[in-house]
């Protein structure tokens, strides 16, 4: 069975599609601009040098998003067998 | 701009799109202008207008600024919105970028909501193609309802069918409002809500007003409604809410409705072949252990190609202007002007002109294209997401950093980009914060300095030194750009910081043509342009004052001496601090003044080398820890004139714009008190 963690849990490489966003308000609209919404798949690409931005596929496009960000949305993670 | 107006018998029409699709390109292209594109988001900043005739029908087109969705953020995606809530375009054209097409389709699904045309235009079809991507237009156009068009901006053939397009759509009638995707309990309460608001607000206003209504962005009814019409509103929306549907339920429900819609539009007409490349440039250019010392390479290599490149234009444009003096001094007498005016126009006007001239434009030509193309490739967002986490702790916006780098150009530009900034506080501290970066206008002194004092001044090895030196103070200010950032948030302009999203673009191969192009025209002309222009009342001011006598000695020198005592203090002397206070109209003619200080005779001394120059310098007192000091206050004192205006404008705060005077100058005068003192007491 799959588990939920929260997207800033990704690891580069790792993907996962998205259950759950607990941004209100502006945050939010801005995530659904970029098309991130409960059911989006995104993959984690990779990491800024100093740990914090993370940067995200989402819908073909890279997105950095910041850690503070990630941690309201919540993810299942693919299996890697998919 | 001006306010676009409608002509008789013109269209109008406007270019939107998601931040970096290549809309300014589409723009140049269909108008011939050198609109300065750049491949990061935000980089057109305001509406561009422009004209274009197709065969007979003349166009007037807009270049609305990226964004990504109508529901506005930040101030330049509000310009996109309210310049396409109008009524005044009649035709929309969304570009869309090829390789992320259904993320684009967002916008161009808003749009076709309420615009009466729509065109579909998917750039970069190329760079598609490269990564395998088929895109079936003819069955997007059906799905959608509009024409669509592929094209690839650079290719002249696509743009002649783009224009056909153009024309073809403006000239068929309104299309038809197509069926609404929303849930049918939106889509209702909608078209009441259009019946109501059509006649007073026009079709387009109205078609998006009814939405914010809904989805509770908007909450006051518009002023121009009348009272009859204000009770249906607020009947409608009534009804809605008590039949249990949430302002933020709707808001979601919309989002999901459009993001669902172009997953569909897309299904089967967009089908990427091959695995996404796996960014193995972004492994070295983010990564843990190469970022940072990529970064400072880049920064190196661009100062060291400066230097090196801009040595031999520079000595030979200062001989050509050495040689051209004579015979300007000969015709002007030669036309009757009397001696005091030749005068003032040769060794005032003409002098300062020709130094501003020899020494920046070179630096300028080189420095210029070999940015653009940093930026051109993609590069400005990785320094961004490279340096976030040290703007996070000094709770700023990571974009603060673009907003830096365009500082190197111009602070006044670097200004105008803190547009792409959302949260008005995190905008502030970016626009107090710019003029710690120095501008372009300043690396010649910084250069000048370095050389003189601390590098030699001939061989490679020494260019070497300078480059790595100017990027040393690079570094210097972007850490005083932190910590002025983080002082900032913590005392006046206090707050969290926001949320934040940044795209980083694929990386794209630049039109190396058309980027020396572009850099050459758009921005060295424009910036000598600017500079030449302050420079040469600066230069008759400066001639008047050095030649003006009070008691037997030049205003100058009245002036330097007061000044004198307080320049000591900080390491400098008067003249210096007088050379300053008259280069605030642009920082390239600090050198110049000081120069004139020192040579007294009242006119600028030619500029020959720098070794002639330290001579100069040296026989008045100078020493290392004078040229450190200068060097410190060079990076951090006032903006120049123009940086004030804008900042003045941008913030629509005398308040502000006071700040922005003097917290660079307060850290400049403390920093170089200190360095002052410390260096006594060495020696």
């Amino acid at each position: 069975m799959n588990t939920f963690i929260h997207m800033n849990a990704l690891s580069p490489g790792q993907r996962g599609t998205v259950t759950d966003i607990r941004h209100t308000g502006e945050m939010r609209r801005r995530l659904q601009d970029i098309g991130l919404i409960r059911g989006t798949p995104v993959e984690c690409v990779g990491r800024s040098p100093l740990g914090d931005p993370a940067a995200y596929r989402i819908r073909g496009a890279v997105i950095a998003l910041r850690d503070r960000d990630t941690a309201l949305i919540g993810i299942t993670p693919s299996s890697p067998w998919d | 701009m001006d306010t676009p107006t409608r002509r008789k018998g013109e269209w109008v029409v406007a270019l939107a799109g998601n931040p970096n699709v290549g809309k300014s390109t589409v723009f140049n292209a269909l108008t011939g202008l050198h609109q300065h594109t750049g491949n990061w988001s935000g980089k057109t900043v305001g509406c561009a207008g422009g004209e274009c005739r197709v065969g007979d029908n003349p166009f007037s087109l807009i270049d609305l600024p990226g964004c990504y969705s109508l529901l506005s953020h930040s101030a330049e995606e509000e310009e996109a919105r309210d310049m396409l809530c109008r009524d005044l375009v009649d035709l929309v054209v969304v570009v869309c970028d090829a390789t992320c097409l259904e993320r684009n389709l967002n916008l161009a699904l808003q749009i076709r909501e309420i615009s009466p045309r729509t065109v579909l235009c998917i750039n970069l079809m190329d760079e598609a193609k490269k990564r395998r991507i088929t895109i079936d237009t003819a069955l997007l156009s059906a799905r959608l309802e509009m024409p669509v068009i592929g094209i690839c901006a650079r290719r002249k053939k696509d743009i002649r069918t783009l224009c056909d397009r153009i024309v073809s759509t403006c000239e068929a009638n309104r299309r038809e409002r197509s069926e609404s995707l929303y849930p049918d309990y939106i889509a209702d309460a909608q078209k009441e809500l259009l019946s109501v608001l059509a006649p007073t607000l026009g079709e387009t206003a109205a078609a998006f007003t009814a939405l914010r209504l809904l989805d509770g962005t908007c909450t006051d009814c518009p002023a121009c409604l009348s009272t009859d019409e204000r009770e249906k509103v607020q009947n409608i929306l009534t009804a809605f809410l008590d039949a249990g549907h949430t302002p933020e339920n709707t808001a979601d429900a919309m989002a999901t409705a459009l993001v669902t819609a172009a997953e569909e539009i897309c299904r089967g007409a967009v089908i990427c072949g091959e695995v996404r490349q796996k960014g193995r440039i972004d492994r070295i250019l983010t990564g843990r252990w190469t970022a940072f010392p990529v970064m400072l390479l880049f920064l190196m290599l661009l100062f060291w190609i400066t230097i090196v490149g801009a040595n031999y234009p520079s000595s030979a444009l200062s001989a050509l202007f050495t040689a051209g003096e004579a015979p300007f001094l000969a015709f002007l007498t030669h036309i009757g002007l009397p001696a005091f005016l030749c005068e003032m126009l040769v060794y005032g006007m003409y002098r300062v002109l020709s130094w501003v001239t020899a020494v920046m434009l070179p630096p300028m030509a080189i420095f210029f294209p070999l940015f653009t193309l940093l930026e051109d490739v993609g590069y400005l967002p990785r320094i961004a997401y490279n340096l976030d986490r040290c703007f996070q702790r000094c709770r700023s916006c990571g974009k603060q950093a673009l907003t830096m780098c365009m500082g190197f150009g111009c602070n006044a530009a670097g200004v105008v980009g803190c547009r792409i900034i959302d949260s008005p506080r995190e905008r502030q501290i970016a626009i107090l914060t710019n003029n710690f970066v120095p501008c372009n206008g300043r690396f010649p002194l910084l250069i000048a300095m370095s050389s003189m004092f601390f590098l030699g001044t001939s061989d490679v090895a020494s260019s070497l030194g300078g480059a790595l030196f100017l990027a040393a103070a690079v570094v210097f200010s972007v850490a005083i750009t932190l910590a002025v950032s983080a002082l900032l948030s913590r005392t006046i302009l206090r707050g969290v910081p926001s949320s934040f999203t940044l795209e980083l673009p694929p990386y794209r191969r630049p039109a190396i043509g058309s980027v020396l192009v572009r850099s050459m025209l758009d921005r060295t002309i424009f910036v000598l342009g600017r500079a030449i222009s302050v420079a040469a009342p600066a230069g008759i001011l400066i001639w008047l004052l050095s030649n003006t006598h009070v008691e037997g000695v030049s205003l100058f020198a009245h002036l330097t001496g007061m000044l004198d005592p307080m320049g000591r203090v900080f390491g400098m002397d008067g003249v210096i601090l007088l050379a300053f206070i008259l280069g605030f109209p642009a920082n390239e003619t600090v050198i110049p003044i000081m120069m004139m200080g020192y040579m007294g005779g009242g006119t600028l001394v030619e500029y020959e080398s720098l070794h002639s120059l330290r001579t100069l310098l040296t026989a008045n007192g100078w020493t290392p820890l004078t040229a450190v000091c200068v060097i410190l206050f060079s990076l951090m004192h006032w903006p120049c004139s123009t940086t004030m205006l804008t900042i003045r404008k941008e913030t629509g705060s005398l308040s502000l714009t006071a700040l922005a005077f003097f917290l660079p100058t307060v850290c400049g005068l403390l920093c170089c008190a200190v360095v002052n003192a410390i260096g006594c007491l060495i020696s």
